[in-house]
């Protein structure tokens, strides 16, 4: 699709941009990400009342183009660089009409850049409720652009805003809103000569950040620099200067077109409800409460789906393996490739509803209220407010839990949060630990009412919270951020969800997981399950081989048989070797080289322990039929006749899949929100070297 | 007089700061000097607290709030 023009959309975050984006493009739309950092890239085709199709780019919401984190720095990229690819030819500014000061900082900085400029005027419903009337006409004569009152919510006046970006002009006539050139003359006349910038603010932007933007090359921005010297430009007072010049316009503008009476209503209500979800007490009991609600939902409400989605690629694997003739091509798509896409799709459920939430805390404005009063709390251990979400539904799942990290803007404390959430205690670990502690622990009651196994189980979640917090307190002092920690956010006015939003937004993550995320899982997944159904020489033919001899096909009945097959053909495959290969680092932990086929099985999910446990010990592995596992475990024995799974290594093994990065699908993720190979790589290092520490010590304590 | 000073209702005029770096910051968000600020309340645990500044509601750290000096 060819869009005849591109507009980009400009805002403060809190303003119903993204509902204008929506509103613009319908489901039209595509989300990719910008270069270098984790901000969606949304994009979407919006057609004009003329006939045209506009390409509309929604930037991430800013207050200034002076940016406070590596994400907003791509709004000036965006709208300055002009070999940008996503350069727009006209940018829509959206104004909160009930909150305009603060909102026309940014119209002025980015009219000064002189592209053509159209404002929207969003919200006027809130601001009439709060006695706010504005002179719409004299208001867009002094800016000398056109000015659309809009409400994104009730979908007002957005024909007019179109009409009003199809007859848009292609030249900027907007009127200068301070003297640019005076901040500093001789600097941005310099700048404008030698890098060819027409554009004063431009040229004095370039000043400003020339340190971080890509476009620039190394002389360019050396250059700057030395001009900087040459004519002592000192970035922060002139930015001081600026703003406060922008102010004075802002103030002039507003006393001529924006009168004010004082019944504040709309504030009044949201006032009375931040006394209470702000409360010293009944705060934390509601947030608390909302947390395991959310926990729950993940939990009851993905069950079923989950379950439909698992039951349909089975369905779907065993009627591929009836009607296609059977060969090693049709095994690698049927099991290989399906059973890892089905590995991707059953995340679908859990990743949607998680977003449903985190969109509609977002969107009410609750969930900074959350940052405001968990951040004295989780600042302690190097986390941040927003931390408090992902961690608690890390419980779940990891994997939609980094994804929702997105919502924290500080890199040091987003980067922490994503390394330690998936040492939470996710629901794929659940079976491995209820096969264990079943195993080892005695199923009695103590003090009448716990427990025991019960006890262990709880004993393992808040472990897992208690290493995440510790680890998060040990990579505050590691990690180095250029970024100085502030804590200045806006607490906007509470309001309604809007539902359209938060369908777009499940339906937009869970794509954007299976598109990007799974392919990597399915690849994974192909690898292991190569390695597991193949082995060296004909090594599988003689197994087969000898199993077709008469002493054992006639005195084993088919199912046996073909458990039998199917253990030896494991322990023969090539996974099977490298668990043999593996043996001699995992013994001090108590494990045989079965466990070790095992852990590298289950390193695409951790939930895959169980039904290696159950091919190797030759025995039905299905998910309701666990006990036929437990019982071969309890039995199996060493070599020189001692139970394999005694305490200690039963208790090494949870420890092991307490701190081991067994999940290919979070790796994949972590790749995708940090855009780094280094991530993923340090913390798959950093959580099997202290799987591997702890699991030592707890062998060693237990023997 | 310090804005961190200040307790839940009261109010006070913003005269300069003592961290330029923070008040570029500050001032993008509307708390410039001459501007009125009033805080509107306190977080459970004592910090951060939040503002009425510019006729929207801002929170930020104790340890911010107390580079902004009031007149």
């Amino acid at each position: 699709m060819d869009a005849d023009l591109k507009v980009a959309l400009v805002g403060n975050p809190n303003t119903g941009k993204s509902t204008l984006f929506n509103v613009l493009t319908g489901l039209n739309q595509k989300i990719g990400n910008f270069p270098g950092v984790t901000v969606d890239k949304k994009t979407g085709f919006c057609d004009l009342p003329d006939g045209r199709r506009a390409e509309i780019i929604d930037l991430p919401g800013t207050y200034s183009l002076y940016p406070k984190s590596r994400d907003e720095s791509i709004v000036f990229s965006v709208l300055a660089d002009k070999a940008n690819p996503l350069r727009p030819d006209l940018v829509v500014v959206i104004l909160d009409a009930s909150n305009l000061k603060r909102n026309l900082l940014l119209y002025t900085q980015v009219a000064d850049l002189k592209l053509p400029v159209i404002v929207a005027l969003n919200m006027m419903d809130l601001a009439k409720k709060s006695g706010i009337t504005i002179d719409v006409d004299a208001f867009a004569q002094k800016l000398g652009v056109p000015v659309v009152p809009i409400s994104a919510r009730k979908i007002e006046g957005i024909d007019q805003l179109k009409s009003a970006i199809s007859y848009a002009n292609k030249v900027a006539l907007q009127e200068d809103t301070i003297d640019v050139e005076s901040l500093a003359p001789q600097l941005i006349a310099q700048i404008s000569k030698e890098i060819d910038v027409e554009n004063p603010y431009y040229a004095l932007q370039l000043a400003h950040q020339h340190e971080t933007l890509k476009f620039l090359s190394t002389e360019q921005s050396d250059r700057i620099e030395s001009l900087e010297q040459e004519f002592s430009f000192h970035s922060q007072k002139a930015q001081a200067t600026e703003t406060i010049a922008r102010y004075n316009f802002i103030n002039d503008l507003l006393y001529d077109t924006v009168k004010k009476n004082e019944t504040a209503q709309e504030e009044d209500i949201s006032n009375k409800i931040d006394k209470v979800l702000t409360h010293r007490i009944f705060g934390f009991i509601i947030f608390f409460g909302i947390l395991l609600f959310i926990f729950q939902s993940i939990f009851a409400w993905s069950a079923y789906p989950m379950e439909l989605i698992g039951d349909f690629f089975v369905w779907a694997q065993t009627s591929l393996h009836h009607m296609l003739p059977a060969g090693p091509l049709v095994n690698l798509v049927v099991d290989g490739v399906l059973g890892g896409l089905s590995g991707v799709m059953v995340f679908i459920p859990q990743i949607a509803i998680l977003f449903g939430f985190i969109s509609i805390l977002e969107d009410t404005g609750y969930m900074s209220r959350v940052t405001f009063m968990m951040d004295r709390l989780m600042r302690k251990v190097g986390l941040n407010g927003k931390s408090v979400v992902p961690l608690i539904g890390g419980f779940a799942c990891a994997v939609p839990s980094i994804m929702s990290t997105r919502t924290i803007e500080n890199w040091k404390d987003r980067m922490i949060t994503i390394m330690v959430t998936p040492l939470v205690t996710c629901s794929a670990r659940l079976p491995i630990y209820t096969l264990l502690i079943a195993l080892v622990v005695p199923n009695r009651n103590i003090w009448w009412v716990f427990n025991l196994q019960g006890l262990v189980l709880t004993g393992m979640y808040l472990f897992s919270l208690v290493s995440a917090i510790t680890v998060a307190f040990v990579m505050k002092f590691l990690l180095k951020s250029r970024e100085r920690g502030y804590f200045i956010m806006e607490l906007p006015v509470y309001r309604m969800p809007r539902w359209k939003n938060v369908g777009h937004d499940m339906y937009n993550r869970a794509k954007a997981f299976v598109l990007q995320a799974g392919k990597v899982i399915v690849a994974v997944s192909v690898i292991l399950f190569v390695l597991a159904s193949y082995g060296p020489g004909d090594r599988f033919e003689r197994i087969e081989q000898k199993y077709k001899q008469p002493q054992y096909a006639q005195h084993m009945n088919a199912d046996d048989l073909h458990h039998a097959v199917a253990s030896e053909k494991l322990e023969n495959s090539y996974a099977g070797m490298l668990g043999h290969a593996i043996e001699p680092v995992i013994r001090p932990l108590g494990f045989d080289w079965k466990i070790g086929i095992a852990l590298i099985t289950s390193f695409a999910a951790r939930e895959v322990f169980v039904g290696t446990m159950a091919t190797i010990y030759s025995v039905d592995g299905d998910a309701e039929k666990i006990e036929s596992v437990q019982q071969k475990m309890h039995t199996a024995k060493t070599p020189d006749g001692q139970p394999v799974f005694t305490v200690a290594v039963a208790f090494s093994l949870m420890m092991f899949y307490a701190f081991a990065m067994q999940c290919a699908s979070t790796m994949a993720v972590v790749y995708r929100e940090t855009k780094n190979w280094r991530w993923p790589a340090s913390q798959f290092v950093y959580m099997t070297g202290l799987a591997y520490i702890v699991s030592f010590i707890t062998y060693h304590l237990l023997k | 007089m310090r804005l961190s000073q200040l307790e839940v209702g009261e109010t006070g005029i913003v005269k300069e700061f003592t961290d330029l770096e923070m008040s570029v910051k500050l001032m993008e968000m509307g708390c410039l000097p001459g501007e009125q600020i009033t805080v509107s309340r306190i977080a459970p645990l004592g910090d951060p607290i939040a503002i009425h500044v510019s006729g929207y509601q801002l929170s930020l750290r104790r340890k911010e709030a107390s580079t902004i000096i009031l007149q």
